[in-house]
C-alpha cells in the first residue's frame, strides 16, 4: 500500500493532492512506529475463514472463538468499538462484536483466517445494481463511474475499488469484497479482466476527484475486478470501495 | 509551500467572513467533537426547548469518534468522519452561532446555504490521517453523553490542527472547484 501511495505521490499533478498523500504516508509511519491505529475507524471486523474440510474443531464453536478474538483484539488493542447491536435501536455492543464471518470449505487440514476490518465511511459509498445483460461492459463501466463519482470525497480517496461482476446479488457483493483482499494493484490472473481493471482505473482517475476529493488525478490507487458465472437473465455488478487504509492480516492454523 | 492561516477559537464573524475556499488553516484552541448520535440528542433537546450541554456560540464542531487512548496518551487516533450524515441537523446549530465544522466529504445545498446565511465555515481535515492529527490534540475530556462511547461529546484543546476551507460564507465549494480542474475534458 505504501508503494502504491509513493507512486501516486510521484504522479499526482495537484500540489494539495501531493501534500495530502505525503500526510497519509507520514500518518502510516506514525501509526506503525507508535503502534496506534492509522484511522480512528478501526472498522467492522470482517473475517474470511478458509476451513480445510479435514479439520475437526473441538471444545467450542468456531464463531464464538472468532468473536472472542475480536472482543480481545479491540479491547486490549485500544481499537474503537464501532458496532451497534440493533440497526434501528443503535446501542453500542461495547466490544466491537459480532464479526461478519464468511466461511469457505476448502481441501486440506488447515484453517486460514483473514481479518479485513472495514471502515464505515468507505463501506457506505458502496453500491450494487442488477444490470441487463445487454448493457455489457459499458454498463459495468458506467455503474462503476457513477458510484465513484457519487462517493466523491466521502470514502477518503485515494481509494481501492473492488468490483464483483456476475453470480447472484449476494455473490456479486461478496466477490467485490474479496477483490479488495488482493494487494493494491495486483492484477486479476485472467488477462481479459486485468485489461478491464487497467481501463477502469484510467476511467476512474479521469473523474478528477483526486486525493480527499479536492481535485487531482489519483482518485483510485487500483481497481480490482472478480467475476463469477451469471444467470442468462442477469448481469449483477457490485462496487465495494475501500479507503487507502486497506488493513488485512492473515494467519494459518 | 502555501502559507497557512492561524485561527484561534472562538471565531468571530469578521474572521470567518475573510476565509475563502482552498485556504489552508491551522486551528488552535477548543474544538467540540460530535457525530451522529450526539447531534440527534442535541436536536432532541432543542425540540424540547432545553439548552445544549455545551455553548456552541463561536465554536467549531469536529466530526470525529476517536479510538480509545492508550495509557499515557491524551487521545487515540482521531481523524474526521463523513460530514454528510450530520447535514440534517446542522442548520439549527448554525442558527445558534456555531461558526465552524470539521469533517470530510460534501455538504448538502441546504447546509451550504445556511453557512452563507449564518456566516460559518466548513473545513476538511485529511480523512485517514488519524494518527498524525491526534498529535495536535493536547487535551481531551468527555463533556456530554459519556454513554455514547466514541460518539460522546469531547472538549479538545488543539494546537495547529491542519485543515482546509471547503465551503466559505460566499457559498463556494472546493470539492466542486478542485474536481473541475482535474476532470478529463
Amino acid at each position: 500500500m505504501i508503494e502504491a501511495l509513493r507512486k501516486a505521490y510521484d504522479g499526482e499533478l495537484s500540489l494539495t493532492g501531493k501534500e495530502i498523500i505525503q500526510q497519509l504516508m507520514d500518518n502510516a509511519e506514525i501509526a506503525s512506529l507508535e503502534k496506534v491505529p492509522m484511522c480512528q475507524d478501526t472498522g467492522y471486523a470482517v473475517v474470511f475463514v478458509e476451513l480445510g474440510q479435514d479439520v475437526h474443531i473441538e471444545g467450542g464453536l468456531l464463531e464464538d472463538a472468532i468473536n472472542e478474538g475480536v472482543r480481545r483484539g479491540y479491547t486490549e488493542g485500544y481499537l474503537r468499538k464501532s458496532i451497534v447491536g440493533h440497526p434501528l435501536e443503535r446501542v453500542n455492543t461495547g466490544d466491537n462484536t459480532p464479526a461478519v464471518i464468511h466461511i469457505k470449505l476448502v481441501p486440506g487440514e488447515q484453517i486460514k483466517i483473514i481479518v479485513a476490518p472495514k471502515g464505515g465511511g468507505s463501506e457506505n459509498m458502496s453500491a450494487i445494481k442488477m444490470l441487463k445483460p445487454a448493457e455489457g461492459v459499458e454498463g459495468v463501466r458506467k455503474f462503476i463511474l457513477d458510484t465513484v463519482r457519487a462517493a466523491g470525497p466521502n470514502p477518503c480517496p485515494p481509494i481501492i475499488v473492488g468490483v464483483g461482476i456476475g453470480g447472484t446479488m449476494e455473490k456479486a457483493a461478496l466477490i467485490a469484497k474479496e477483490a479488495l483482499l488482493r494487494p493494491a494493484g495486483m492484477p486479476n490472473p485472467r488477462p481479459e479482466i486485468a485489461k478491464l481493471e487497467s481501463e477502469f482505473l484510467n476511467d476512474v482517475n479521469a473523474l478528477g476527484i483526486g486525493p480527499q476529493g479536492l481535485g487531482g488525478i489519483y482518485t483510485a490507487l487500483a481497481v480490482h475486478v472478480e467475476i463469477y458465472p451469471a444467470h442468462i437473465a442477469s448481469l449483477p455488478v457490485a462496487v465495494n470501495i475501500n479507503c487507502h487504509a486497506s488493513r488485512h492480516r492473515e494467519a494459518i492454523l | 509551500m502555501i502559507t497557512k492561516i492561524k485561527l484561534t477559537t472562538p471565531l468571530s464573524d469578521e474572521v470567518v467572513e475573510k476565509l475563502r475556499i482552498g485556504q489552508k488553516v491551522l486551528l488552535n484552541g477548543v474544538l467540540y467533537t460530535g457525530r451522529d448520535a450526539a447531534h440527534k440528542k442535541m436536536i432532541e433537546l432543542l425540540d424540547n426547548g432545553e439548552s445544549l450541554p455545551v455553548e456552541l456560540k463561536g465554536q467549531i464542531i469536529y466530526y470525529v469518534g476517536p479510538s480509545p487512548a492508550k495509557p499515557g496518551r491524551v487521545i487515540g487516533s482521531a481523524g474526521p468522519t463523513t460530514s454528510g450524515r450530520m447535514d440534517a441537523y446542522v442548520p439549527r446549530l448554525l442558527a445558534l452561532g456555531l461558526k465552524g465544522m470539521i469533517g470530510k466529504g460534501k455538504r448538502t445545498p441546504e447546509v451550504i446555504k445556511a453557512m452563507k446565511q449564518y456566516k460559518a465555515i466548513y473545513f476538511a481535515a485529511v480523512g485517514g490521517a488519524a494518527a498524525l492529527i491526534s498529535k495536535c490534540i493536547k487535551e481531551a475530556e468527555v463533556v456530554a453523553y459519556p454513554e455514547l462511547g466514541p460518539e460522546a461529546i469531547h472538549r479538545l484543546v488543539v494546537e495547529d490542527f491542519p485543515a482546509i476551507v471547503v465551503n466559505d460564507t460566499l457559498g463556494g465549494d472546493l470539492y466542486d472547484e478542485g474536481t473541475k480542474i482535474y476532470a478529463a475534458k
